[in-house]
This record gives C-alpha cells, structure tokens and sequence, in this order.
C-alpha cells in the first residue's frame, strides 16, 4: 500500500510539473490538460477546504477568513482582484481620482447585473456603504471604513448613515469623499464590508436575507446550499456581466477544522484545493508531493510582544532588544516551524509603495547578534548570578508551543535565563493579554486587512485597542497622525517607515517571521498563482482534463 | 403506570432548571466573551454589539429572558453565526447525529450482544478470551486514532468509501459517507456492550431457573434466547439509556475527522467561540434527552424484568 501510495505520488509529481506533457501516469490521472495541456475537464467543479465554518455571508456582518473567501465568489466590489493580486476593475469599470487625493469618482458598469436580474446600480453601493457602517447592521469591521468621510461619527451613532460621504449622483455614477487622502482605498474596496447589498431583498427579508432562500449577490456565483458544518455550494450567476469568460460552473468549500482530515480527503482526490496543511506533515508533503505543495507570501507578521508596562520591560528597550537578537531566527522558519518563512526584522511586510525597514541587526551574523544581545544584556544589570526570569505566554496550539520552547532554549543558551512557559485557551489568552496585567512576553500574529503599511502601523499607536504591549512614544503617535494627514504618498510612506525605524529602536515587539500560504493544489487547477492578500477568486480558476 | 411517567415527568423539572442555571452561570463565568478576536473591537462598537443581544443587563435578567424564550421554544440567535438561530442549528445538526448515532448503536448492539453471549457460552476457553481481548482493544483505543486509520486504508489507498463529508440530498447518496463514522462510533459501544453482555450472561446462565430449564431438556438455543437472554440484557439495557443519549447528540472527534454536521461539533466549538446561546441550546437539548432515554429504559425494565413490573 505505501508502495503505491508513493507511485500515485511521484506520478502527481510528474503530471505536475510536466503541465500535461508526454508522461503518461501509471495511476489514477491521465495527462494533465490532455494532449494540448489547456484542454478543459467537462465537468468543471471545483472542491475547496475553507478552514473553519463561515461566520455569516452578510458581506457587512461577516468576519473572518472562511467568510471573506466564500464572499468573494458571491459579490464583487467596486474593485476586484486579479489572480497576481492587481486590482482591476470589478462593479465599477472605470475610476478618477481628485488631484487632492481626496474624492473618487466611480463609474458603474452598464451591465453589472444582481443574481436575481436586476441591475447593479450606484445606488446599491451607496445603500450598501451606509449600511455598513450603520450601527444597527452590527458590524465587526466597519472600522476599516474609517477613512471615507463622516464614518467615524456613523459608526459611534452621532450622524445618520447618510451623512456618510458617498453619494450616488445617477445610476451610473457613485463619489466617495474622504476625510484623508487613503491610497489603499481602492484595496479596501475589494473588502467585503465594502459590498453592495440589494436593498430591496435586505429590506424584504430583515437579518434573515443572508440565507439560501433569499441570498442575492452581484457576484459571479450565487448561493445554491448552505450546511452548517460541511459545506456551501455555489453556482455560477448567468446574470453576471462577465459570465461569458468564467468556467468553472460549481465551486464547494468544505468546512473542515481539523488539518489532518482536510490533508487525508485531499489525498482522496475529494478536495481540489486545501485551506491549509498540518504543520507537522511538511516533511511527508515535501517529500512525497512536493509538486502540488504551494506556498505564497502572506500579508502577516508572527511575533512576540513584551509587555512595556510592567517590569522587567517597562523602560528597558536595551533589554528587550538583547532578547531579540538572540534568537536565531534562520532555525525557527527552517526547523521550527519548518515551512520556510521569510525571517522578520522588521514589523511591516512587503506591501507594495513602502520601503520595508531592516534594522541592522537584519545583515549582521548569528555570532554578532549573541554577542551584542550579550553585552546588552550585562548592561541592563543581568548575569549568570541573576539571571532574568521571564515568562513567555501563548495560546495552547502545537506550533506555538515548539517556538515557546525554542525561544527558551535559545534565550537560556545565549543569555542564561531562565524562562518558564504558559500556554491559555484562546478567548482566556486574549482576555489577559488585552489586560496587560500578568503577561511579560506574548505570542501574537498580524494579518494587514488591507495592503499597506498603516494596517500595521496603527497596531502600535498609544491609543490603541489593541496595542497589547502597552508602547508608547508620542513621536511615533505624531509621525502616525502626520502621515494620515499627507497627501503626497511618498510622503506619507517616508513618515510610516520612519515611524517604524523608530519603533523598531524600541524594541515593544520581537518580529520573527512573516507568514506564508501554505496549502495544496491539485495539478489539474489551472489559474491558481497565489497573491499577498491570499484572495483566490473561483472566476479566474478551471479545471484541467485529468 | 400513567402515574408513575407523570410523576417521573415533573420530577425531571426542577433537574432541567438546575442544569440551566448551572451551565448559564458556568458559561458566562468564563474568561473572555463571544466578540474577543484577534482584532479587538472599539468599544462603542462592542458596546451596541452587547446590547443587541441583551449581555449589557444584569445576569439574573438575562437568565429570566432566556428561560422565558425557552419556554416558547426560542433558544435565542447564536452569536457565532450570526444567520441562524440557535434552534435552525440544532433542528439542522441534530437529524444528522442521530442518523449515525442510531445505525452505531444498533451495530452495537448487534455485534455486541451476540459477541458477548457467544464469550459467556463458551466462558474460559480460547474464543471467550479472543472476544474479550479485541473489545479490551475496542475500548482501549480512541476515536481520533480508528478514525484517521480507517481513512487512510479504506478512503486514500484503497479509494473504497469517500474520506469525509456530508452530501446534501437522500440517504442512499450518503450512504457511503455514513459507513465509517458509523463504524468508528460503534467500535467502543460494541466493546462495552460485549463486556456487559458476557458479564450478566455468565451469571443468569449459572441461576437456577436455567439449570431447571436444562433439566427439563430444553434446547440450548431456546434457553439462550428465550429464557437468558432476557434477565442478561439488563445491564446492557442500564448501559443504554445515557450511551444512546451521548451517542445519537453527536461526537466532536467523529464529526471533525469525517467531516459531519452534527451537533457534536457544536458543543465544543460553541464553548470555544463562547457562543453563549449556542453551548446552552445543546447543554438543554443533551440534558432533556438523558433523561427521556433514561426514563425509557426504566419504562422498558418493566417489560424485560417481571419484578419490577410486579413492584409498579
């Protein structure tokens, strides 16, 4: 049986990477593509692991990743994504942008269509960005929003949702007013609380529109079935303006929590694209399915976070910098965690129209880091005869684990001290971390909401909720409100990238790594690339013959 | 008889009400609350959040709220998933865990029962110990290592049954989805119910009523089926009441390792996402079944056991 299991395997491999070439497979699957290795499979369904159950498909009331991938399919923002990540036209055809940088002129397509038929105007999106930030919707995240005018005064309840700075001037025709210049509007408009919603469908059906019977979407696919707990089926939208070029006809995301059982019905043939892969199995994986194993950077930094407030940390970013220089972060991606990540140094990730920040230490070796995590360390009054004893505090998952213990390793070999580790369930940890009472040093992790730096930046302002360090340097707050205000973007980029040197200085947080996609995709998937944001539209994706 | 079910009926009240109180209080005593995430919210926006659903009022308020809901049947919207009510969630998971809950429990019983009977004639000798080694074996080993070998051999090698997953529509396209969790949840119950069996089987058959029927000259098979069978089940019938309760409400690892809706899953995801109205609608909806299964088996006692139907 394992025989064959590695013959299925090297055959995948070979189908893989030969794009349907010459080889025939001994098993299983004919060439990839047939002959001309673009043919189509005549049944064009794809199978799709999405990770936990979908919150809600309310594109205003949903919230997580689950949500947002199904959501994508069935709604289409006034801006939408290309396989790469570009983004490209999507309700509305065609854009203008105020010199100020202040107003967007939207104009719609004559043809975009709703799944019941009618036609998608700029007035749905108007109705459906005030509903959005309207208190009442009970949204998550209308926060993103922030940025359009008034929002902020809708979301606290001290306007009406028409005082929101987005106006349909005809059918056609939709401005958005900004209280800042924001030059990732137009990303954030590819975010699900950014959708238009059809009144009239909203209004007929109250909170319950959201369901199979009722759903409506302006995407290219509708909602065909809905099992809590095991899958969403949907079905392609013949009312969509760009029917014509999309293939697939069904899509299924299967909600599967447990990563092993997701892998094994991958291994069935039953899943087409997996949600994610068990940490534990990436050697299994490189070795036998190297070819259908994919990884792509993720707009996300894993870190640990010292608690600024409290001793030994509060006032020590000496200390706290000789914590990080002593780890070594090449064997955390490689051996660790194992999935190649790119090391972190610094806190933003690659996002594009922002010069990422390395602080030195980035192109120092390993032994000149100890060296000077050593002196450091000395130097804020620590030795082998007082040893600092810290505490390191993650939510109990496996993976967490092994970095908690390799830091501790590391900091014991380098430094000598002595570290104990905690580990609490997920809603307990977020409730003391938030507290900033116990912790000492965190675990923690960052997905940007939308590609730019700010997304990231904000997490370290004073005032901030989530600001679970406690760091606060008003010059970093200033450079922060400086920025927001700059309408010139270079500009605003050189302020968040020297409020990030100058964050980095201080050392509130220990970047480790930035975080990947890591999941696989049958060879036969064709239109699969990969991007930051991990947004896969199923429009841009067919299935091969096989 | 009518009698005894009313009185068994209102007895059962005072038990629910202690149950809720219990998991109401126990729920909202844990750390952190149903809107923590990663992305902490502003706290207007958590505020407003709060009161929609009635967690900015005093907790003996909200107790109050609730039973009165639940006296009208509402179990109150979840907080997880925000499109459905915590009642369409049960009414949706429950038909599920109880078509496999009720296919493993009658393999069970099944398979166990005459395994077990089979140990007790044959007592001591090699047959009676293989039994009983291969159902220690079925207790022994957990659900979360049968079920991924069973998945590994019959769905990724052998490409037999499919390795997970629910379909929508009838019974006979599910049919193959159903066969491995079934028999994944059956293995353990098979086990006990084999042990138990063997037990009280060994033990009637050595009674006297047994041996007067071997004098009389009666064929073993009759005495086996209509004379031990009866008395010997009774242990197994105890066993059955709460076993049948667990296993048709759903089991989280089955339900995770093959992909089903069931309730299972909610009763632990609920408590992880502190889906306040969701671990209490399956909290209540678990609790009455326990004791409607348990006051069936009493109800059956009296039709297995004659004096216990002499003493109603």
């Amino acid at each position: 049986m394992r025989l064959r299991s590695m013959i299925t395997a090297a055959a995948l491999a070979i189908a893989g990477c030969g794009g349907g070439g010459q080889e025939q497979s001994p098993v299983s699957y004919g060439p990839i593509g047939g002959e001309t290795g673009t043919e189509l499979a005549e049944v064009q369904v794809l199978h799709r692991g999405n990770g936990t159950e979908p919150q809600s498909l309310d594109p205003h009331r949903a919230e997580g990743v689950p949500s947002s991938n199904v959501l994508r399919d069935l709604f289409e923002g006034l801006v939408a994504e290309a396989p790469d990540g570009e983004l490209i036209p999507g309700a509305a055809e065609a854009w203008e942008i105020s010199e100020d940088g202040l107003t967007y002129t939207f104009t719609m397509r004559p043809d975009g269509r709703w799944s019941n038929g009618d036609l998608v105007t700029a007035y749905d999106f108007e109705y459906g960005l005030r509903r959005s930030v309207d208190p009442e919707t009970l949204s998550r995240y209308s926060s993103v929003l922030a940025p359009i005018g008034n929002a902020r005064e809708v979301i606290a309840g001290e306007r009406p949702p028409e005082a929101l700075g987005v106006e349909a001037v005809d059918e056609r025709t939709l401005v958005i007013r900004l209280e800042t210049p924001t030059p990732y509007l137009l990303g954030l408009l590819t975010h699900s609380s950014c959708y238009a919603v059809h009144r009239g469908v909203v209004e007929e059906h109250g909170s319950n529109w959201s369901r199979v019977e009722t759903h409506v979407g302006n995407g290219a696919y509708s909602l065909k079935d809905w099992v809590v707990q095991s899958h969403i089926h949907i079905e392609r939208n013949p009312h969509y303006w760009d029917d014509a070029n999309t293939t697939l006809d069904e899509v299924y995301f299967y909600a599967i929590d447990n990563q092993d059982a997701e892998l094994k019905r991958y291994r069935a043939d039953e899943l087409d694209i997996t949600s994610i892969v068990p940490q534990k199995q990436l050697k299994w994986i490189r070795a036998n399915m190297a070819e259908e194993f994919r990884v792509t950077p993720y707009l996300g930094t894993y870190y640990f976070g010292f608690n600024t407030t409290r001793p030994p940390f509060a006032g020590k970013p000496g200390l706290r910098r000789a914590l990080s220089l002593a780890v070594n972060r090449d064997i955390i991606v490689n051996v660790v965690s194992g999935a190649g990540e790119p090391v972190a140094y610094g806190w933003v990730p690659p996002v594009r129209g922002y010069g990422q920040q390395e602080p030195e230490e980035a192109g120092w070796t390993q032994e000149q880091r100890e060296a000077e995590a050593r002196r450091l360390y000395a130097e804020a009054g620590y030795s082998a005869d007082n040893p600092l004893k810290v505490q390191i505090l993650y939510n109990t998952s496996d993976n967490h684990k092994r970095i908690a213990i390799a830091l501790r390793s590391m900091w014991k070999e380098v430094l000598g001290m002595e570290t104990t580790l905690a580990n609490q369930e997920w809603k307990v940890f977020l409730e003391t971390r938030k507290g900033k009472q116990e912790t000492e040093v965190y675990r923690a992790g960052w997905i940007g909401d939308y590609e730019d730096a700010y997304t990231f930046a904000q997490l370290l302002e004073s005032s901030n909720e989530q600001n679970d360090s406690g760091y606060d340097n008003p010059e970093y707050d200033a450079l922060l409100a400086a920025a927001s205000a700059e309408p010139d973007i270079a500009r605003r980029a050189e302020y968040l990238q020297q409020a990030e040197r100058l964050m980095l200085a201080d050392q509130p947080i220990l970047p480790l790594h930035f975080y990947v996609t890591k999941r696989m995709v049958k060879p036969w998937v064709s239109g699969y690339e990969g991007n930051i944001m991990d947004h896969i539209y199923a429009r841009h994706l067919s299935i091969l013959k096989h | 008889m009518f009698r005894y079910a009313l009185r068994r009926v209102f007895a059962a009240i005072p038990t629910l009400l202690i149950l809720i109180a219990l998991a109401f209080f126990m729920i909202r005593a844990a750390p952190g609350g149903p809107f923590d995430t990663e992305k902490t919210l502003h706290p207007d926006i958590e505020a407003k959040i709060r009161a929609a659903y009635h967690l900015d009022e005093p907790l003996v308020q909200q107790l109050g709220r609730y039973l009165l809901g639940l006296s009208r049947g509402d179990f109150g919207p979840s907080f997880q998933y925000t499109d459905r009510t915590v009642t369409e969630l049960i009414r949706e998971g429950f038909p599920v865990s109880l078509q496999l809950g009720a296919c493993a429990m009658l393999l069970a019983l099944l398979v166990g029962v005459s395994a077990g009977s089979w140990a007790a004639l044959r007592q001591n000798r090699a047959s009676d110990h293989a039994v009983m080694a291969v159902s220690m074996t079925g207790i022994s080993i957990p659900n979360f290592v049968v079920g991924p070998l069973l998945i590994l051999v019959f769905a990724v090698h052998l490409n037999w049954l499919p390795a997970g997953g629910w379909p929508s529509g009838g019974l006979a396209e599910r049919l193959p989805n159903m066969v491995m969790p079934v028999v994944a949840l059956a293995l353990p119950q098979v086990a006990y119910i084999a042990r138990l069996t063997r037990g009280s089987m060994i033990e009637v058959l050595r009674s006297n009523f047994i041996r007067m029927a071997r004098a009389q000259g009666l064929a073993p098979s009759t005495i086996l089926l209509r004379h031990a069978l009866k008395p010997g089940l009774l242990p197994v019938l105890s066993y059955l009441g709460p076993a049948t309760a667990a296993v048709i409400t759903g089991s989280v690892v089955i339900e995770q390792i093959f992909g089903v809706p069931g309730l299972g899953r909610h009763f632990v995801q609920g408590a992880l996402n502190r889906d306040y109205t969701l671990v209490m609608g399956v909290v209540v909806f678990y609790g009455v079944l326990i004791i409607l299964f348990n006051f069936l088996v009493d109800i059956c006692y009296g039709f297995l056991d004659p004096r216990v139907r002499q003493r109603n």
